[in-house]
Protein backbone atom coordinates (compact mmCIF):
# COMPACT_ATOMS: atom_id res chain seq x y z
CA UNK A 1 0.00 0.00 0.00
CA UNK A 2 0.84 3.49 -0.69
CA UNK A 3 2.53 5.34 2.24
CA UNK A 4 0.56 8.52 2.01
CA UNK A 5 -2.55 6.49 1.73
CA UNK A 6 -2.09 4.26 4.65
CA UNK A 7 -1.34 7.39 6.40
CA UNK A 8 -4.51 8.78 5.67
CA UNK A 9 -6.17 5.33 6.71
CA UNK A 10 -4.29 5.37 9.50
CA UNK A 11 -5.14 8.96 10.83
CA UNK A 12 -8.96 8.50 9.96
CA UNK A 13 -9.21 5.43 12.55
CA UNK A 14 -6.78 6.83 14.99
CA UNK A 15 -8.35 10.46 14.74
CA UNK A 16 -11.90 8.93 15.30
CA UNK A 17 -11.28 6.34 18.36
CA UNK A 18 -9.26 9.58 19.86
CA UNK A 19 -12.13 11.42 18.98
CA UNK A 20 -14.74 8.95 20.43
CA UNK A 21 -12.77 8.63 23.78
CA UNK A 22 -14.32 12.38 24.54
CA UNK A 23 -17.79 10.34 24.79
CA UNK A 24 -16.56 9.59 28.50
CA UNK A 25 -17.15 13.10 29.69
CA UNK A 26 -20.73 13.94 30.08
CA UNK A 27 -20.37 17.65 28.97
CA UNK A 28 -18.91 16.86 25.31
CA UNK A 29 -22.24 14.10 24.46
CA UNK A 30 -23.96 17.11 22.78
CA UNK A 31 -21.51 17.79 20.23
CA UNK A 32 -19.46 14.59 20.05
CA UNK A 33 -20.61 14.49 16.06
CA UNK A 34 -18.30 17.62 15.26
CA UNK A 35 -15.60 16.48 17.72
CA UNK A 36 -15.19 12.91 15.67
CA UNK A 37 -14.99 14.63 12.54
CA UNK A 38 -12.43 17.61 13.63
CA UNK A 39 -10.20 14.44 15.15
CA UNK A 40 -10.73 12.45 12.05
CA UNK A 41 -9.59 15.25 10.06
CA UNK A 42 -6.64 16.08 11.99
CA UNK A 43 -5.73 12.59 12.09
CA UNK A 44 -6.14 12.75 8.17
CA UNK A 45 -3.96 15.74 7.97
CA UNK A 46 -1.14 14.02 10.69
CA UNK A 47 -1.15 10.65 8.25
CA UNK A 48 -0.85 12.86 5.13
CA UNK A 49 2.42 14.62 6.21
CA UNK A 50 3.60 11.38 8.49
CA UNK A 51 3.05 9.15 5.20
CA UNK A 52 4.77 11.77 2.59
CA UNK A 53 7.55 12.24 4.94
CA UNK A 54 8.10 8.27 5.22
CA UNK A 55 7.63 8.01 1.49
CA UNK A 56 10.67 10.11 1.52
CA UNK A 57 12.58 8.83 4.65
CA UNK A 58 12.92 5.60 5.50
CA UNK A 59 13.67 6.14 9.55
CA UNK A 60 11.30 4.77 12.79
CA UNK A 61 12.94 7.27 15.30
CA UNK A 62 12.16 10.05 13.07
CA UNK A 63 8.23 8.91 11.56
CA UNK A 64 7.65 8.80 15.43
CA UNK A 65 9.22 12.30 15.82
CA UNK A 66 7.69 13.79 13.32
CA UNK A 67 4.29 12.62 13.71
CA UNK A 68 4.28 13.10 17.42
CA UNK A 69 5.58 17.06 16.49
CA UNK A 70 2.38 17.47 14.02
CA UNK A 71 -0.07 15.56 16.55
CA UNK A 72 1.01 17.92 18.86
CA UNK A 73 0.94 21.29 16.48
CA UNK A 74 -2.42 20.12 14.93
CA UNK A 75 -3.73 19.95 18.40
CA UNK A 76 -2.34 22.85 19.59
CA UNK A 77 -4.41 24.78 16.46
CA UNK A 78 -7.59 23.25 18.06
CA UNK A 79 -7.32 24.31 21.40
CA UNK A 80 -6.48 27.98 19.78
CA UNK A 81 -9.73 27.92 18.83
CA UNK A 82 -11.75 27.52 22.16
CA UNK A 83 -8.88 28.23 24.55
CA UNK A 84 -9.35 25.66 26.90
CA UNK A 85 -8.93 21.54 27.65
CA UNK A 86 -5.49 22.31 26.50
CA UNK A 87 -3.93 19.15 28.28
CA UNK A 88 -6.92 16.57 27.67
CA UNK A 89 -6.76 17.88 23.47
CA UNK A 90 -2.56 18.22 23.08
CA UNK A 91 -1.17 15.36 24.98
CA UNK A 92 -3.60 12.78 23.20
CA UNK A 93 -3.21 14.25 20.57
CA UNK A 94 0.83 13.94 20.60
CA UNK A 95 0.80 10.62 21.95
CA UNK A 96 -1.46 9.92 18.48
CA UNK A 97 0.55 11.70 16.15
CA UNK A 98 3.76 9.18 17.87
CA UNK A 99 1.56 5.90 16.76
CA UNK A 100 0.37 7.50 13.11
CA UNK A 101 4.10 8.24 12.76
CA UNK A 102 5.45 5.21 13.30
CA UNK A 103 2.93 2.84 11.65
CA UNK A 104 3.42 4.85 8.64
CA UNK A 105 6.90 3.58 8.46
CA UNK A 106 5.93 0.41 9.21
CA UNK A 107 3.36 0.30 6.50
CA UNK A 108 3.55 0.84 2.76
CA UNK A 109 6.05 0.73 0.15
CA UNK A 110 8.83 3.63 0.64
CA UNK A 111 10.35 5.12 -2.69
CA UNK A 112 13.39 3.83 -4.26
CA UNK A 113 15.84 6.63 -3.16
CA UNK A 114 14.65 6.23 0.62
CA UNK A 115 15.40 2.24 0.18
CA UNK A 116 18.88 3.33 -1.03
CA UNK A 117 19.20 5.54 1.91
CA UNK A 118 17.89 3.16 4.74
CA UNK B 1 76.42 -39.81 13.30
CA UNK B 2 73.66 -42.36 15.41
CA UNK B 3 70.51 -43.54 14.18
CA UNK B 4 68.38 -43.00 17.42
CA UNK B 5 64.89 -42.83 17.26
CA UNK B 6 64.73 -38.75 17.26
CA UNK B 7 66.94 -39.24 14.04
CA UNK B 8 64.45 -41.77 12.81
CA UNK B 9 61.84 -40.31 13.41
CA UNK B 10 62.68 -37.32 11.59
CA UNK B 11 63.60 -39.54 8.44
CA UNK B 12 60.25 -41.21 8.60
CA UNK B 13 58.46 -37.58 8.55
CA UNK B 14 60.92 -36.07 5.67
CA UNK B 15 59.96 -39.72 3.89
CA UNK B 16 56.36 -38.60 4.12
CA UNK B 17 56.47 -35.13 2.67
CA UNK B 18 55.18 -35.00 -0.81
CA UNK B 19 57.91 -34.57 -3.54
CA UNK B 20 57.28 -31.22 -5.46
CA UNK B 21 60.26 -31.20 -7.72
CA UNK B 22 59.01 -29.83 -10.99
CA UNK B 23 55.85 -28.17 -9.54
CA UNK B 24 56.04 -24.19 -9.55
CA UNK B 25 55.45 -24.53 -5.39
CA UNK B 26 57.78 -24.77 -2.12
CA UNK B 27 56.28 -26.43 0.71
CA UNK B 28 56.11 -24.93 3.89
CA UNK B 29 54.68 -27.09 6.81
CA UNK B 30 51.09 -29.41 7.33
CA UNK B 31 48.05 -27.56 8.23
CA UNK B 32 45.58 -30.40 8.40
CA UNK B 33 44.45 -34.19 7.70
CA UNK B 34 41.08 -35.09 5.49
CA UNK B 35 40.14 -38.42 4.98
CA UNK B 36 41.59 -38.16 1.16
CA UNK B 37 44.84 -36.42 1.84
CA UNK B 38 47.15 -34.34 3.63
CA UNK B 39 46.74 -30.10 2.96
CA UNK B 40 50.17 -28.57 3.34
CA UNK B 41 50.93 -24.29 3.01
CA UNK B 42 53.24 -24.02 0.41
CA UNK B 43 54.59 -21.03 -1.57
CA UNK B 44 53.92 -20.48 -5.19
CA UNK B 45 57.34 -19.67 -6.59
CA UNK B 46 55.73 -18.15 -10.22
CA UNK B 47 53.34 -15.46 -8.38
CA UNK B 48 55.18 -15.35 -4.98
CA UNK B 49 51.77 -16.36 -2.70
CA UNK B 50 51.12 -18.73 0.23
CA UNK B 51 48.86 -21.18 -0.98
CA UNK B 52 47.26 -24.39 0.21
CA UNK B 53 48.11 -27.50 -1.30
CA UNK B 54 46.51 -30.48 -1.03
CA UNK B 55 48.10 -33.83 -2.09
CA UNK B 56 45.38 -36.49 -2.32
CA UNK B 57 46.04 -40.20 -1.44
CA UNK B 58 45.58 -41.78 -4.44
CA UNK B 59 45.91 -40.69 -7.93
CA UNK B 60 42.45 -39.53 -8.48
CA UNK B 61 41.86 -35.77 -9.10
CA UNK B 62 37.68 -36.16 -9.06
CA UNK B 63 37.55 -33.73 -6.01
CA UNK B 64 39.63 -30.90 -7.58
CA UNK B 65 37.55 -31.55 -10.81
CA UNK B 66 34.13 -30.92 -8.43
CA UNK B 67 35.19 -27.91 -6.40
CA UNK B 68 36.62 -26.07 -9.68
CA UNK B 69 33.25 -26.35 -11.43
CA UNK B 70 31.84 -24.57 -8.00
CA UNK B 71 32.69 -20.98 -8.18
CA UNK B 72 31.21 -19.71 -4.91
CA UNK B 73 32.22 -17.15 -2.42
CA UNK B 74 31.68 -19.35 0.15
CA UNK B 75 34.15 -22.24 -1.58
CA UNK B 76 37.63 -22.26 -1.96
CA UNK B 77 39.04 -21.37 -5.02
CA UNK B 78 40.81 -23.92 -6.69
CA UNK B 79 43.92 -22.48 -8.60
CA UNK B 80 45.35 -25.83 -10.48
CA UNK B 81 45.36 -29.80 -10.45
CA UNK B 82 48.44 -31.63 -11.29
CA UNK B 83 50.50 -34.84 -10.35
CA UNK B 84 53.45 -35.43 -8.12
CA UNK B 85 56.34 -37.65 -9.16
CA UNK B 86 55.22 -40.51 -6.93
CA UNK B 87 52.04 -40.52 -9.29
CA UNK B 88 49.59 -38.76 -6.29
CA UNK B 89 47.51 -36.05 -7.42
CA UNK B 90 47.72 -32.43 -5.50
CA UNK B 91 45.55 -29.63 -6.43
CA UNK B 92 46.49 -25.85 -5.12
CA UNK B 93 43.71 -23.99 -3.46
CA UNK B 94 43.12 -20.53 -1.93
CA UNK B 95 45.19 -19.91 1.50
CA UNK B 96 42.48 -19.30 4.20
CA UNK B 97 44.04 -16.98 7.34
CA UNK B 98 41.41 -17.33 9.59
CA UNK B 99 40.20 -20.31 11.91
CA UNK B 100 38.38 -23.29 11.79
CA UNK B 101 34.47 -23.60 13.05
CA UNK B 102 34.86 -25.12 16.14
CA UNK B 103 37.97 -22.99 16.89
CA UNK B 104 36.14 -19.78 15.78
CA UNK B 105 32.76 -21.18 18.38
CA UNK B 106 35.80 -21.13 21.39
CA UNK B 107 35.60 -17.39 21.34
CA UNK B 108 31.88 -17.52 22.26
CA UNK B 109 30.46 -15.28 19.20
CA UNK B 110 27.38 -14.56 19.49
CA UNK B 111 24.13 -16.37 18.37
CA UNK B 112 23.39 -13.97 15.39
CA UNK B 113 27.39 -14.44 14.19
CA UNK B 114 26.92 -18.13 14.73
CA UNK B 115 23.43 -18.08 12.52
CA UNK B 116 25.59 -16.08 10.39
CA UNK B 117 28.29 -18.44 9.47
CA UNK B 118 25.45 -21.20 9.29
CA UNK B 119 23.69 -19.54 6.59
CA UNK B 120 26.82 -18.81 4.61
CA UNK B 121 27.49 -22.68 4.76
CA UNK B 122 23.78 -23.53 3.56
CA UNK B 123 24.05 -20.87 0.96
CA UNK B 124 27.22 -23.12 -0.39
CA UNK B 125 25.47 -26.15 -0.45
CA UNK B 126 22.43 -25.06 -1.61
CA UNK B 127 24.48 -23.68 -4.58
CA UNK B 128 26.15 -26.88 -5.07
CA UNK B 129 23.57 -29.14 -4.96
CA UNK B 130 21.87 -26.98 -7.01
CA UNK B 131 24.55 -28.29 -9.77
CA UNK B 132 24.07 -31.91 -8.67
CA UNK B 133 27.02 -32.11 -6.19
CA UNK B 134 26.66 -33.23 -2.48
CA UNK B 135 29.27 -32.13 0.13
CA UNK B 136 29.14 -35.84 2.39
CA UNK B 137 31.11 -34.45 5.19
CA UNK B 138 29.78 -31.84 6.75
CA UNK B 139 31.35 -30.76 9.90
CA UNK B 140 33.22 -27.95 11.90
CA UNK B 141 36.14 -28.41 10.76
CA UNK B 142 35.56 -28.45 7.38
CA UNK B 143 34.28 -24.94 7.75
CA UNK B 144 36.78 -22.29 8.37
CA UNK B 145 35.92 -18.58 9.51
CA UNK B 146 38.44 -15.90 7.66
CA UNK B 147 40.12 -13.07 9.61
CA UNK B 148 37.28 -10.63 7.72
CA UNK B 149 34.46 -13.27 8.74
CA UNK B 150 34.74 -14.80 5.47
CA UNK B 151 32.94 -18.49 5.55
CA UNK B 152 34.37 -21.10 3.87
CA UNK B 153 33.01 -25.07 3.21
CA UNK B 154 36.15 -27.07 2.46
CA UNK B 155 36.58 -30.54 1.95
CA UNK B 156 33.76 -31.33 -0.44
CA UNK B 157 33.54 -35.21 -0.13
CA UNK B 158 34.09 -37.56 -2.88
CA UNK B 159 32.39 -41.08 -3.29
CA UNK B 160 35.11 -42.61 -0.72
CA UNK B 161 34.27 -40.61 1.87
CA UNK B 162 31.01 -41.09 3.87
CA UNK B 163 30.44 -38.52 6.67
CA UNK B 164 31.88 -37.90 10.10
CA UNK B 165 29.97 -40.43 12.70
CA UNK B 166 28.58 -37.16 14.67
CA UNK B 167 27.43 -35.25 11.65
CA UNK B 168 26.28 -38.16 9.02
CA UNK B 169 23.11 -39.24 8.22
CA UNK B 170 21.87 -42.48 9.01
CA UNK B 171 20.66 -42.66 5.08
CA UNK B 172 21.29 -46.09 3.17
CA UNK B 173 22.37 -43.62 0.16
CA UNK B 174 24.29 -40.18 0.59
CA UNK B 175 22.20 -37.37 -1.40
CA UNK B 176 21.17 -33.77 -0.76
CA UNK B 177 18.96 -34.69 2.20
CA UNK B 178 22.02 -36.65 4.06
CA UNK B 179 23.66 -32.80 3.80
CA UNK B 180 20.31 -31.00 5.23
CA UNK B 181 20.87 -33.50 8.21
CA UNK B 182 24.79 -32.58 8.33
CA UNK B 183 23.40 -29.17 7.93
CA UNK B 184 21.06 -29.50 10.75
CA UNK B 185 23.80 -31.08 13.33
CA UNK B 186 26.52 -28.37 12.30
CA UNK B 187 23.83 -26.15 13.50
CA UNK B 188 22.74 -28.20 16.71
CA UNK B 189 26.61 -28.58 17.52
CA UNK B 190 26.94 -24.55 16.90
CA UNK B 191 23.83 -23.35 19.24
CA UNK B 192 24.94 -22.16 22.93
CA UNK B 193 23.40 -23.77 25.55
CA UNK B 194 20.67 -20.62 26.33
CA UNK B 195 19.61 -20.78 22.52
CA UNK B 196 15.77 -20.62 21.81
CA UNK B 197 13.96 -23.87 21.30
CA UNK B 198 12.58 -22.43 18.02
CA UNK B 199 16.75 -23.41 16.59
CA UNK B 200 16.82 -26.67 18.63
CA UNK B 201 13.40 -27.57 16.50
CA UNK B 202 14.92 -26.58 13.62
CA UNK B 203 18.31 -28.54 14.05
CA UNK B 204 16.18 -31.41 15.09
CA UNK B 205 13.44 -31.02 11.85
CA UNK B 206 16.81 -31.05 9.87
CA UNK B 207 18.12 -34.18 11.55
CA UNK B 208 15.38 -36.29 11.57
CA UNK B 209 16.08 -40.22 11.10
CA UNK B 210 13.42 -40.51 7.59
CA UNK B 211 14.55 -38.07 5.23
CA UNK B 212 11.13 -37.74 4.08
CA UNK B 213 10.28 -35.42 6.90
CA UNK B 214 13.10 -33.47 6.67
CA UNK B 215 13.37 -30.26 5.24
CA UNK B 216 13.25 -30.87 1.72
CA UNK B 217 16.54 -28.81 0.88
CA UNK B 218 18.79 -26.31 2.32
CA UNK B 219 17.53 -23.13 0.66
CA UNK B 220 14.28 -24.24 3.25
CA UNK B 221 15.95 -25.05 6.10
CA UNK B 222 17.93 -21.49 5.54
CA UNK B 223 14.10 -20.09 5.17
CA UNK B 224 13.05 -21.36 8.77
CA UNK B 225 15.96 -19.47 10.27
CA UNK B 226 15.38 -16.27 8.80
CA UNK B 227 11.93 -16.23 9.99
CA UNK B 228 13.54 -16.86 13.36
CA UNK B 229 15.67 -13.86 12.80
CA UNK B 230 13.16 -12.03 12.01
CA UNK B 231 10.90 -12.69 14.75
CA UNK B 232 8.20 -14.94 12.81
CA UNK B 233 7.15 -17.98 13.43
CA UNK B 234 9.23 -21.03 12.38
CA UNK B 235 7.96 -23.97 10.05
CA UNK B 236 9.98 -26.57 12.72
CA UNK B 237 8.09 -25.61 15.88
CA UNK B 238 4.62 -25.21 16.74
CA UNK B 239 4.94 -22.87 19.72
CA UNK B 240 2.50 -22.39 22.67
CA UNK B 241 0.29 -19.87 22.77
CA UNK B 242 2.16 -17.73 25.64
CA UNK B 243 5.37 -17.97 23.27
CA UNK B 244 4.01 -16.94 20.04
CA UNK B 245 2.77 -13.69 22.47
CA UNK B 246 6.01 -13.00 23.77
CA UNK B 247 7.26 -12.78 20.30
CA UNK B 248 4.22 -10.69 19.27
CA UNK B 249 5.12 -8.19 21.94
CA UNK B 250 8.99 -8.51 21.11
CA UNK B 251 8.15 -7.76 17.41
CA UNK B 252 5.64 -5.18 18.06
CA UNK B 253 7.50 -3.49 21.48
CA UNK B 254 7.35 0.33 20.13
CA UNK B 255 3.54 -0.33 19.16
CA UNK B 256 2.68 -1.89 22.09
CA UNK B 257 4.65 0.70 24.32
CA UNK B 258 2.91 4.33 22.43
CA UNK B 259 -0.26 2.16 22.97
CA UNK B 260 0.56 1.61 26.51
CA UNK B 261 1.33 5.56 26.63
CA UNK B 262 -1.99 6.61 25.24
CA UNK B 263 -4.21 4.38 27.74
CA UNK B 264 -1.49 6.36 30.52
CA UNK B 265 -2.34 9.38 29.06
CA UNK B 266 -5.99 9.04 28.94
CA UNK B 267 -6.45 7.44 32.60
CA UNK B 268 -4.33 10.63 33.88
CA UNK B 269 -6.53 13.13 32.49
CA UNK B 270 -9.08 11.24 32.95
CA UNK B 271 -8.69 10.45 36.78
CA UNK B 272 -7.23 14.23 37.03
CA UNK B 273 -10.79 15.53 35.93
CA UNK B 274 -11.90 13.81 38.49
CA UNK B 275 -9.85 14.95 41.67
Amino acid sequence: MNKILAGLLFGLILGAIDGATAWFYPETHSMIGGILVGSSIKGMLVGLLSGWFAHKVQSTKWGIALGATLGLLFAFLVVLMQHEHYLAIMMPGFVTGAIIGFLTQRTGAPSLAAKREA
Amino acid sequence: MDLNDAVIDHLRQVAALPDLTGTRYELESEIGRGGMGVVYAARDRQLDRRVALKVLDSALAGEAQLIAHLEHPAIVPIYETGVLPDGRAFYAMKLVAGARLDQHLAGAPSLGERLRVLRRVGEALAFAHARGVIHRDIKPQNVMVGEFGEVYLMDWGVEAVAGTPAFRAPDDRLSQLSDVYGLGALLRFMLPASAPPALRAIADKAMRADPAVRYPDAPRLLADIERFQEGLAVEAWSEPLWHRLRRFASRNAVLLWLLAAYAGVKFLLFFLRNL
